[in-house]
């Protein structure tokens, strides 16, 4: 039987379980929207590709599973190359499908040609420009393959439109790709090394980042840390990996991080970290950082180890199979963390959190990390959280405490404004039964609010809350702290009214201009059927604190007006 | 001991495809690592290109650079070539105006470096030398000072020398 590309590709994305493609139609791919017309298959329209490629990410962050993205040639590609670079930084694995002009024309400037496989070479983990439909199908097996295996990440096929018109005989065996098995070393060495450490600590702390919630290891966190009772930190993206309502819970280090986790870190002798990469942000001066400390590493890529912070042990694997290893090694030796060798950091650490909780001053205006606090109450800690990039993601990162992976998404590599709201979109389409919120500031909802039209024309109930100070509310912030508070170019007084733009959407739009009306708007937008957007009037310059200046030692912390309590 | 910058040489596997060279460089320029030179060709098996690269780098620089590159999808090995145990070698072709008085030196120093005279026309010709680095730059400062036209260099390839 004779097949076009366009049914060879349906047929294997099939094969790959795909039931949903975040997407936009254009010229070269109409052959294979024409297919999708007779194809069982859920294809969510968006406004703008950045939009796809956000949705597929939120949606693979959120169900675990590959996101798919398929847009058109030039224009189409270009569009999701912030989206790509997003997925690249924080590892998650979608497929983006690119329309392409003919083979022929390729390389003679044609009309929508623009060279994606060479303008993401270095932010894709690898891409495809397929060149004759008898590779299509091997060619899609393997995208899947690479995206989500090892450290996973965006893939992109570029699919010429005559490779897609062709036909070929369908019964051609098609040359097979073995699914790689994930090589893992012998552990055992490496983690009796660890527990030796972890034995004689004093300060043990743990550290864990993105890579447990992609290697699927929480569990075997938890289980480890019940069993060597271990205080646990985290990088923003490792949020949810361990219950943030834990008496372990040692907050999130770097940055903005709590006081107790960033004097934690610096004061650990045994520090294990666990599918992290020491960004920056994290580390902030890497001499300070954790500079007593006996450094354990566990990653899956092996570029992260000593890139940074070099290890005295390390192992390169997934997080799932090192832990569930230290643990049967803990069980079969019977190992414990005598009471003694730990209690003065047990209670260091609770004086330090007594100290110094995460805390604002309230007044008469709207404190946005009020409205996190309330979100967090209101949805008992069971809601996904999108966020957009600036102070909204960092009050949503310290204010909502994340118990289960797979519930905050955010972008923490490259940090991209408008990643919140189709992320939303993508996480809602993953997981219908969830609570799904973006958390958003006034200047980042408006880069991808066109979103607001999908989010209706699915009935999708995704909640925004916008935490509206009338700024670029992070530049702002450092412009107020290092720059003498020239503030410039980051009034965005000049806003939507955003209660009428939900409304001219069809969205329900609700807006808090004081305290008491916070948890009135939160509950009858959370509790309304269908989208709502929350428009909060919240104190326009709040600063998120704690805060590390820029490449200073991780203790070296301001804290604003905020004073100790203790 | 101090991680010196100096001449490290890396030995790459990579499928034979129209952009792999295209993602080693991009590999290279991503990270800010400078290529010193490059020689690439298809090994015995028509499937692999043998890449051969060269750098000023650390000892720790040149193992970030090697881990990166074995992330790359198409690289089926990369690794240090380890100056030890390996013979390294260098070709260059060089133009010369052949003047009248010039004809002794470089028959001079083609015997001295079992160079060759792979092309004489009218006042002009063409050498070949191959060597090591230190016959390499020794026979390039005499070609400089005999009035040297133009110069095309290789770039360094190696072989590893057998197990005894």
């Amino acid at each position: 039987m004779q097949q076009t590309g366009s049914q060879i590709l349906f047929k294997a994305l099939k094969e790959e379980k795909v039931d949903t493609l975040f997407g936009y139609p254009g010229g070269s791919v109409m052959d294979i929207y024409d297919e999708m017309f007779r194809q069982n298959i859920r294809h969510i329209l968006v406004r703008h590709e950045q939009g796809a490629i956000h949705a597929a990410d939120g949606y693979a962050r959120a169900s675990g599973r590959v996101g798919v993205c398929l847009v058109t040639s030039g224009p189409g590609a270009t569009n999701t190359v912030t989206g790509i670079a997003n997925a690249y930084m924080d590892s998650i694995p979608v497929v983006v499908l690119t329309g392409q002009v003919t083979t022929a024309m390729i390389g003679n400037d044609g009309f929508q040609e623009v060279d994606i496989t060479g303008i993401t070479r270095t932010c894709t983990k690898h891409n495809f420009l397929v060149r004759k439909i008898g590779d299509l199908q091997s060619t899609i097996r393997e995208a899947f393959q690479i995206a989500r295996s090892g450290r996973p990440g965006p893939v992109l096929v570029d699919l010429p439109k005559d490779v897609i018109q062709s036909v070929i005989e369908a019964d051609v065996p098609q040359t097979a790709v073995p699914p790689a098995e994930e090589a893992c070393p012998d552990l055992e060495g490496p983690c009796n090394e660890a527990l030796k450490l972890f034995l004689r600590a004093k300060r043990p702390l743990i550290i864990v980042g993105g890579g447990v919630i992609l290697g699927k290891a929480s569990e075997a966190l938890r289980s480890f840390v019940r069993k060597l009772q271990i205080p646990v930190a985290s990088t923003l993206m490792g949020l949810g990996a361990f219950p943030g309502a834990d008496p372990l819970w040692t907050g999130m280090v770097g940055m903005h991080g709590a006081y107790y986790a960033n004097m934690a870190v610096s004061q650990c002798d045994v520090l294990m970290a666990v599918g992290v990469r020491f960004d920056d942000r994290v580390t902030s001066k890497v001499s300070a950082f954790a500079p007593h400390a006996r450094l354990i590493h566990i990653d899956i890529d092996p570029v992260s180890i000593d890139k940074v912070i070099r290890a005295d042990v390390s192992m390169v694997c997934h997080c799932g199979p090192a832990l569930k290893t230290l643990n049967r090694l803990i069980d079969e030796q019977g190992l414990t963390l005598p009471k003694s060798q730990i209690r003065y950091w047990h209670r260091q650490l609770r004086q330090w959190k007594a100290e110094m909780p995460l805390q604002y001053c309230r007044n008469q205006n709207i404190k946005p990390q009020y409205v996190i606090e309330t979100l967090y109450q209101l949805t008992e800690g069971r809601a996904i959280i999108a966020t957009e990039v600036g102070q909204n993601q960092m009050w949503a990162a310290q204010f909502y405490r994340f118990d289960e992976p797979n519930t905050f998404l955010t972008s923490g590599g490259l940090g991209a404004m408008g990643f919140g709201l189709p992320a939303a979109i993508g996480a809602q389409v993953a997981c219908p039964d969830r609570i799904v919120v973006d958390v958003a500031g006034d200047g980042s909802i408006q880069m991808n609010i066109q979103e607001l039209a999908t989010v209706v024309h699915y009935g999708l109930p995704v909640k925004v809350v916008i935490l509206n100070n009338l700024y670029l509310g992070m530049v702002r912030q450092w412009q107020e702290l290092y720059y003498g508070r020239r503030y410039s170019q980051t009034d965005m007084t000049q806003a939507p009214d955003f209660v009428k733009l939900a409304e001219a959407y069809g969205v329900k739009g609700l807006r808090a201009t004081k305290p008491e009306d916070v948890k009135r708007v939160l509950l009858e937008g959370l509790e309304t059927p269908g989208p709502v957007m929350m428009d909060f009037q919240v104190e326009p310059e709040e600063n998120v604190y704690p805060i590390v200046k820029p490449g200073a030692p991780l203790t070296e912390m301001s804290f604003g007006n905020v004073r100790a309590v203790a | 001991m101090a991680d010196l910058i100096k001449e490290r040489a890396i030995s790459i596997i990579v499928n034979n495809k129209p952009d792999v060279l295209a993602r080693i460089a991009a590999t290279f320029s991503a990270r800010g690592f400078n290529i010193e030179s490059i020689s690439a060709n298809v090994t015995r098996n028509p499937a692999f290109t043998k890449i051969i690269i060269t750098t000023l780098s650390t000892q720790e620089t040149i193992s970030k650079i090697i881990k990166q590159l074995n992330r790359l999808v198409d690289v089926l090995d990369a690794r240090k070539i380890s100056r030890s145990q390996v013979f390294r070698r260098e070709m260059i072709l060089a133009r010369l105006s052949m003047a009248e008085d010039r004809q002794a030196a470089v028959e001079e120093l083609v015997g001295a470096h079992g160079g060759k005279v792979v092309s004489r026309e009218s006042g002009s010709a063409i050498l070949e030398f191959t060597g090591d680095k230190e016959t390499i730059e020794e026979v390039l400062n005499r070609l400089e000072a005999l009035g040297m036209e133009d110069l095309t260099r290789t770039g360094a390839v190696f072989m590893e020398r057998g197990n005894p």
